[in-house]
């Protein structure tokens, strides 16, 4: 096995020329063991808008991901270098308090994860457990704006308090969103999250995730090229470990500048 | 080549039809094999509750003589002394025992009274305290239990004049066997006739509840360290193996460690339900840990996530979602590991939960004795009215037991949930 | 002042503690920006409370351990205390005496003598009680104030009350080693004075075993001999029962997983649950009263007139049966262990069931067999009730199963319940017997998880 060799080349910095960064990631790598599963990454993911990754199966999307609320620490041997700041603070410091990181930097899940506890419940988790509200009432109304914000209140505004796996797979999906929304994070990961949906409901998900816009940073792991061109204003495109090309989403997908990129969004390889 | 492969191809095709036969009929037989052996189980299993019940019922009888005992006039005492401390004993000296004994002979013919058991005549006062207006009445009719040899003699042992005897009381209709509420609320006697159950019930009863008590928050937290919070390193490795170990130790070994350990401490708590259930809270630790570990690994891991990412902290995690999903599969290991605590009698024996307790236990560190063990011990007695007490003895173990078994099963129907 | 006195004053500061903290933290979110403050009001509640209830708790017990001992020495010190005798028994007995009348659990002494110590004795156990109390109130105060005062809006609550709950979390799962080293401990400890006494070489080889718990003067080494015990064991646990074991529960583990109906399995399984649930002292009645005569009867029939009713075959009868469902649970896992594609291979190429099983499944499930096997077999080498019941107390070294024979477990019942003193090597070979047993059934137990673990892996 190589050691994992000193950045001598400088490393591509990718500074978005439009929108403030939320989080800025200098010279990232991830390590499983001694396996590098991400080599040198720098980015700025602005505040405001939707940001999605692209790139081939374990090229390490997921893995820089979860990186950023540091879901990270929950893998045995998992090791970040590098800095990531949020609202220019390292998330990585040794006094960061991840409960509070992840207050703020929210994640939905490949597959939908409702608590087995009741859809109410579920969503006043959150905020229970961060101690955001003082009374009853006050989290009722937190419950009901965060399930009308994913566009799930509607469907469920009578059955609050049946299960929340007894939904279906997309209105589940909708719910952990909302469940995230509900502490009012200033960021929001997806990793996939219309890999188990149909196609209805992963309209409902793109339809949601565009009405979130500007309130939240979003960034958005996806397979689907179209999903990535429907829902995010930038795009990067990961190759084993390393991001190749970021930049707004129209240019990726328009004038790609690497053939990489061009190769893989046009389906050439991946 | 002689033959074309045809024809060597037939020739196989024939020998394997030929032994066609043979292989299904060993089948068969094999198949027949599995068959007789979960039978051989089955009535192994229905022979021992069969006979175990059969005798437990005679168990639940004793010999009774009915008698009319002259009351007023006779037993002459003022009935505020009935309300006062040791009221049997006014009654005793009021002349009870002598008017029980008068009515035997009366009834029964010269030495009626031997034929009664040797304090037969406190039944008839515990019945006056419980109803002091029996006393207004002139006479009462009662049943008292006959004494161990006239027992012994109806079933058709002891003296030949004894038997005599008995069968002329039984054709007289005097003699009689009737269900004995009461060995379900007497102790350990001496005499067959008298002894009950519920001091050793009572004994067993504490001592599950210690032994609850400490091993279940012990197993529990420790199943949660080691299933989500231990390092992997030489010390929780060290932890494993001697949870392992544990689970696996000869009953008879914990009770040394109670012997040498505990009462080396607490001398003065021989034979205590706190001892035992002390002693047994380490044997039955294991298996909590065991069973709990299972029950937490069974939980997605998505749940986790799903609440790390929430911004819940480890504790908050295990706390609120782990544990209560793991629970009824936790609960369900916890009953299995108390019915086998209730049903051990090795380490018991050797904290000295064998000496003779003639009375329930009052306290938690007052000498005891529990079911398994006075099973133990009127097993060794010879008297054949203990056989069939013994066997009571068991049936109330076993229907305790098949409780416990019943909700375990019950709670992992339940609640058993595939994700 | 009794110790339950003690843990509801310690709960009922904290409980104070607690609710005065939660209503301060309560103040701070109301008076913070946002209504954010670091920890959830509950959290400093609990920090408060921990740190009220649990050093006044630590100090209560040992104050519990040691007071009894200053009561002594400040009685001792009284002008009242020149009667007793200067050592002995007797100065013990009066003391104790005294010290009963005093706390009021016996009503008048025995000894006049020691009639004189029983005000002295009411006095320090008051003056030590009062001094308990206080200190403890003291102590429980003083981490009030001292968890009270660092209680700020930023105040890290949780994550300190997380890491007492972590440290519990920790000391329980030690409980564990805890044990296991006070199971080494006292095996090795009164092991080690039997050995001072007995040769080990004349316990391990000796053939001659008849200690007698009631002798006294020299120890003879020769009567300690406990071949015929280890035999009997082995002889009991290892060989009557395990054939008795081994082909009926592999065979009911065979016909449970591969052939019959779901509903049979249904009721099956439950079935052999209860066989394993019945208590050990059901079985040894069951073997003493049904099993041996039988036995002894048929055996005589047969013409074998040294026929015994404790005899071996009876005891090794009945814990073969109890062993049934262990062994048939432990080979079913085995069974079910083994991939399915080596099960459709077999059936695939035409083989019938009973090939498939006995060619390709049970080899292939042989180690996690074999393991069980061992598991089983250290279960009935410790097993006590069944040989206590229905063995046999007589050492013979033979091979007639019809004979009676000792067992180790036997033994360690019968010298630590019968009258000898503590300090006598019959007493304490029941410990070397035990530390026998322990050694063989942890080997056993050992290897045995090795090779299920390994035979997991293999077919993961
Ligand atoms: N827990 C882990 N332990 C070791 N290696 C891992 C672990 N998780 C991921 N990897 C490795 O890290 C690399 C990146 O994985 P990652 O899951 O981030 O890929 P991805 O881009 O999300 O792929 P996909 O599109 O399939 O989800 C892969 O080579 C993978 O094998
Ligand atoms: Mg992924």
């Amino acid at each position: 096995m190589n050691a994992p060799a000193p950045a001598a080349a400088p490393a591509a910095v990718f500074p978005d020329p439009v929108a403030e960064a939320k989080i800025s990631a200098k010279n990232v790598s991830v390590f499983y063991g001694t396996k590098r599963a991400i080599d040198d990454v720098s980015i700025d993911i602005p505040r405001s808008y939707v940001t999605a990754f692209i790139g081939p199966s374990g090229c390490g999307k997921s893995t820089f991901l979860r990186s950023l609320n540091r879901m990270n620490d929950t893998i045995p041997g998992a090791r970040v270098e590098g800095e990531i700041l949020l609202d220019g603070e390292d998330i990585y410091r040794s006094k960061m308090d991840v409960v509070q990181l992840r207050a703020r930097v929210g994640m939905v899940f490949q597959k939908p994860n409702p608590f087995p506890k009741s859809i109410y419940d579920n969503i006043a988790y959150g905020p229970r457990i961060h101690g955001v509200t003082g009374s009853k009432s006050e989290l009722d109304g937190i419950v009901e704006t965060s399930l009308q914000r994913a566009g799930l209140w509607d469907e469920v505004k009578d059955r609050l308090s049946d299960s929340g796996t007894a939904l279906s797979g997309g209105q589940q999906q909708r719910l952990c969103i909302a469940r995230a929304i509900a502490v009012d994070p200033e960021v929001i990961l997806m990793d996939e999250p219309c890999s188990a949906l149909d196609p209805i409901a992963t309209a409902r998900i793109e339809e949601l995730i565009d009405e979130l816009r500007g309130r939240y940073a979003i960034v958005i792991v996806t397979h689907s090229m179209q999903q990535a061109a429907r829902v995010s204003q930038r795009t990067a495109f990961f190759h084993i470990g390393k991001i190749v090309e970021y930049g707004t989403t129209s240019d990726i997908f328009t004038n790609p500048r690497e053939e990489r990129t061009k190769d893989y969004i046009t389906g050439r390889y991946g | 080549m002689s033959d074309s492969f045809e024809q060597i191809q037939a020739a196989r095709r024939a020998r394997m039809q030929a032994g066609l036969a043979r292989r299904y009929a060993a089948d068969r037989r094999f198949r027949l094999l599995g068959l007789s052996a979960i039978v051989f189980s089955a009535l192994v299993l229905a022979f021992l509750l069969v006979s175990m019940t059969s005798n437990g019922i005679a168990g639940f009888q004793r010999a009774e003589l009915r008698l009319t005992v002259p009351l007023k006039g006779t037993v002459l005492i003022d009935p505020s002394r009935l309300a006062q401390a040791d009221p049997l004993g006014g009654l005793e000296s009021a002349g009870l025992p002598m008017a029980v004994d008068g009515a035997a002979d009366q009834a029964f013919g010269a030495g009626g009274a031997g034929l009664l058991g040797n304090s037969a005549w406190r039944d008839l006062g515990q019945a006056i305290i419980d109803k002091p207006a029996m006393l207004d009445q002139p006479e009462a009719t009662v049943s008292l239990p006959a004494s161990d040899d006239l027992a012994s003699a109806m079933r058709g042992g002891g003296e030949p004049a004894l038997q005599a005897t008995a069968k002329r009381l039984m054709n007289e209709g005097k003699l009689v066997r009737a269900f004995d509420w009461g060995f379900l609320v007497r102790s350990d006697a001496t005499s067959p006739q008298a002894v009950g159950i519920w001091g050793a019930l009572k004994g067993s009863m504490m001592t599950m509840l210690v032994t609850l008590l400490l091993a279940f928050p012990v197993g529990v937290l420790s199943a949660l360290y080691l299933e989500e919070y231990a390092p992997r390193n030489r010390w929780t490795d060290l932890i494993e193996i001697s949870i392992n170990n544990l689970a696996a130790v000869p009953s008879i070994i914990f009770g040394l460690l109670g012997l040498a350990v505990f009462l080396g401490l607490f001398p003065n708590w021989r034979s205590a339900p706190l001892i035992g259930g002390m002693t047994l809270a380490l044997m039955t630790m294991p298996v909590i840990v065991i069973s709990g570990r299972n029950a937490i690994k069974a939980v997605p891991p998505s749940i986790r996530d799903a609440a790390l990412a929430m911004g819940a902290s480890p504790i908050q995690v295990v706390f609120h979602h782990v544990l209560p999903l793991a629970l009824p599969g936790i609960l369900t290991g916890t009953i299995i590991g108390m019915a086998r605590a209730l049903g051990e009698t090795a380490p018991l024996l050797m904290i000295g939960m064998r000496a003779f307790v003639a009375s329930a236990p009052s306290s938690f560190v007052a000498p005891s004795s529990v079911l398994p063990v006075q099973i133990f011990l009127w097993s060794d007695e010879i008297d054949r009215g203990f056989i069939e007490r013994t066997s009571a003895a068991i049936v109330v173990l076993l229907v305790f037991l098949l409780l416990m078994n019943g909700l375990a099963i019950y709670l992992r129907n339940r609640f058993e949930k595939r994700w | 002042m009794s110790p339950a006195v003690l843990l509801l004053l310690a709960f009922g500061l904290g409980l104070v503690g607690w609710l005065a903290a939660r209503s301060r933290a309560w103040a701070f979110r109301r008076a913070a920006p946002g209504g954010r403050i670091h920890s959830l009001p509950n959290f400093h509640a609990w920090y408060v409370a921990l740190w009220i209830a649990v050093p006044a708790l630590l100090f209560a017990f040992a104050w519990n351990a040691i007071s009894p001992g200053l009561i002594t020495q400040s009685v001792l010190a009284d002008p009242a205390a020149s009667v007793l005798p200067a050592f002995g028994f007797e100065r013990d007995s009066m003391l104790s005496e005294a010290r009963a009348v005093a706390t009021g659990s016996a009503a008048a002494v025995f000894n006049t003598e020691a009639q004189g110590l029983v005000e002295p004795f009411r006095a320090a156990i008051l003056r030590y009680e009062a001094i308990g109390l206080i200190v403890t109130v003291l102590i429980a105060f003083a981490g009030g104030a001292f968890s009270f005062l660092r209680l700020t809006p930023d105040f890290t609550a949780r994550t300190r009350v997380e890491r007492a709950v972590m440290n519990l979390l920790l000391f329980a799962s030690l409980v564990a080693i805890l044990t296991t080293l006070g199971i080494v401990a006292s095996l090795v400890f009164e092991t080690a004075r039997f050995f001072s006494m007995v040769s080990p070489i004349d316990f391990l080889f000796g053939t001659h075993w008849a200690p007698d718990p009631m002798s006294s003067g020299a120890v003879d080494g020769k009567q300690f001999g406990a071949i015929p015990l280890f035999w009997g064991t082995i002889y009991i646990g290892a060989i009557i029962a395990m054939i008795v074991a081994i082909p009926l529960g592999l065979m009911s583990a065979i016909y449970l997983t591969q052939y019959a109906s779901n509903g049979v399995r249904q009721v099956m399984k439950p079935l052999l649950e209860i066989l394993a649930g019945v208590p050990t002292v059901v079985y040894g009645y069951f073997a003493a009263l049904t099993v041996a005569p039988a036995v002894r009867d048929a055996a005589q029939a047969i013409g074998i007139a040294s026929a015994s009713t404790e005899s071996a075959v009876a005891a090794g009868l009945v814990m073969g049966v109890m062993i049934i469902p262990f062994v048939s649970s432990m080979a079913d896992d085995s069974i079910a262990a083994v991939p399915q594609a080596m099960r459709d291979g077999s059936l695939a190429m035409g083989a019938t069931k009973a090939e498939t099983i006995r060619k390709v499944l049970v080899p292939a499930a042989l180690p996690g067999i074999v393991a069980g096997v061992m598991l089983a077999i250290s279960r009935a080498i410790g097993e006590t009730m069944i040989v206590v019941m229905a063995a046999g107390a007589s050492a013979n070294l033979t091979a007639n199963p019809f004979q009676s024979m000792t067992t180790v477990t036997f033994q360690i019942v019968a010298m630590l319940t019968g009258e000898g003193s503590f300090d006598h090597p019959a007493t304490l070979s029941a410990f070397a017997l035990g530390m026998v047993l322990f050694l063989v059934t942890l080997t056993l137990n050992f290897i045995a998880l090795r090779v299920v673990k390994r035979y997991r892996e293999a077919y993961e």
